[in-house]
């Protein structure tokens, strides 16, 4: 029962009574957390506006007895004004958030998977590319220990002819073992790269037919370990003209 | 002890309602228990009438009672080129009570959430779009929330109407009349600076 401060990514909010908040974030030091913000949504709240989803925040909270803490001071770190006034970026960001919420166990602290996030996120703020979503999910991935195998065949090792990817065995096939869904060489080539420290160069690769199969495969991939179907990827698909 | 089953129905009744717990269901339940009949038959006439009488307007999906459109729409001293997007039929009134706007409404029945798995598809955009195309609309001006989902609704709206040739524009934020400058948070007196207007013209 005492006030920490930490530095937390808000992932959702839910409303709470009269004019209370819950929130729920993924904090530094202490995993994720959910919190009340008592009074957010008056018109006088001083710090309800920097409270919302997707803000990169400074957080003074009270640990009292129950699941919930309080929220008893707030500072935004940033803001990724970008995500919120593009729709389409906007939907990406949530996909993160959505994932992160499923992925992070409450109060098990994991800094890692926190400073993924807030790169992510001021990533996706400066340049708008699927694979920033496609990569995010692929290093969660790997970060949870569930990084799909993409250099070798799963079943017999070989190198080359890599042409399937299942997603329950956790890994690409070659030309013989052959199993699962089909992927296609530019795609293979960028999962690698992901996977093995050339994110940055993938990220300046133009928009084309292997980008978006990764981004496709990224979700699947992501989709089936949570067991769930990600809402805000549903949404995104709807947001195209 | 367990109550008999018309009473345990009516608390899980009243326990479905928003807010309304186990412990509050009970209360209200047995509040009518022990009220006179009539009290009790008012309230359950005044819910049937409600869902009988009461339904969407066809044209802006405010409430409407008795007829396909509502009284907005219907009115004829209103005016046609200017429509007010809101998220809620209870924004509606709360733009009304301005006495600022005498144009028309549509309303969207939601806010663009992609993480609660609201979409364009789940909005009355297409809706919207089809009235931009067929009525007399010069300005669209869109009063979503000031938050997050409705700042990303009024970016989504934009994107879809900017092409169709028809002016968009979004209400201004800022600080509350009557408030104090110091008191104000960064965010709010930066959109106040931004959407700043000429004095003495």
């Amino acid at each position: 029962m005492s006030l920490y401060r930490d530095q937390a990514v808000v992932l959702r909010a839910w409303k709470l009574g009269e004019a209370d908040r819950i929130i729920s974030m993924h904090t530094l030091d202490n995993g994720k957390v959910r919190g009340v913000a008592k009074g957010v949504r008056r018109t006088k709240s001083k710090f309800g506006a920097r409270l919302e989803p997707l803000s990169h925040i400074s957080i003074q909270l009270y640990r009292g007895r129950g699941d919930l803490d309080t929220i008893t001071q707030v500072e935004t770190l940033h803001r990724f004004s970008n995500l919120r006034t593009d729709p389409d970026r906007f939907a990406r960001a949530e996909a993160m958030l959505e994932c992160v919420e499923h992925v992070a166990q409450e109060r098990e602290p994991d800094p890692r998977l926190h400073v993924m996030l807030v790169r992510a996120l001021g990533t996706l703020n400066d340049q708008d590319s699927p694979l920033v979503v496609a990569s995010f999910f692929l290093k969660l991935l790997a970060h949870e220990g569930l990084q799909p195998q993409v250099d070798e065949c799963v079943s017999c090792g070989a190198t080359e002819q890599l042409e399937a990817i299942d997603l329950g065995d956790g890994g690409v096939f070659c030309r013989n073992c052959r199993r699962g869904r089909p992927v296609s060489a530019g795609a293979l080539d960028i999962l690698q790269r992901i996977l093995g420290g050339g994110l940055a160069g993938v990220l300046s690769e133009p928009v084309g037919p292997a980008t978006s199969e990764v981004d496709l495969l990224s979700t699947a991939l992501m989709e089936h370990h949570l067991e769930r179907r990600l809402r805000s990827v549903a949404v995104l698909d709807q947001t195209q003209i | 002890m367990s109550y008999s089953s018309t009473v345990q129905e009516l608390i899980d009744q009243f326990g479905r309602l928003p807010g309304i717990g186990p412990k509050s269901a009970q209360r209200v339940a047995f509040y009518l228990l022990k009220a006179p009949t009539e009290d009790a038959v008012r309230l359950s006439r005044a819910i049937v009438d409600a869902k009988e009488r009461v339904s969407f307007c066809e044209r802006c999906f405010n409430l409407s009672e008795g007829g396909e459109e509502c009284a907005i729409c219907r009115d004829p001293r209103r005016e046609e080129r200017m429509v007010c997007v809101v998220e809620d039929a209870q924004d509606i009134v709360a733009v009304e009570r301005t006495q600022e706007f005498r144009g028309r409404y549509h309303v969207l029945q939601g806010a663009f959430s992609p993480i609660d798995g609201v979409g364009v598809d789940q909005l009355r955009v297409k809706e919207l779009m089809t009235r931009v195309g067929e009525e007399d609309i010069e300005e669209v001006i869109i009063a979503t929330n000031p938050n997050l989902e409705g700042e990303a609704t009024a970016a989504l709206l934009a994107k879809y109407l900017k092409p169709m040739g028809v002016k968009v524009s979004r209400i201004a934020s800022g600080l509350p009349v009557g408030g104090d400058l110091e008191y104000a948070d960064e965010l709010t007196l930066g959109r106040a600076l931004e959407g700043r207007t000429t004095v003495g013209e």
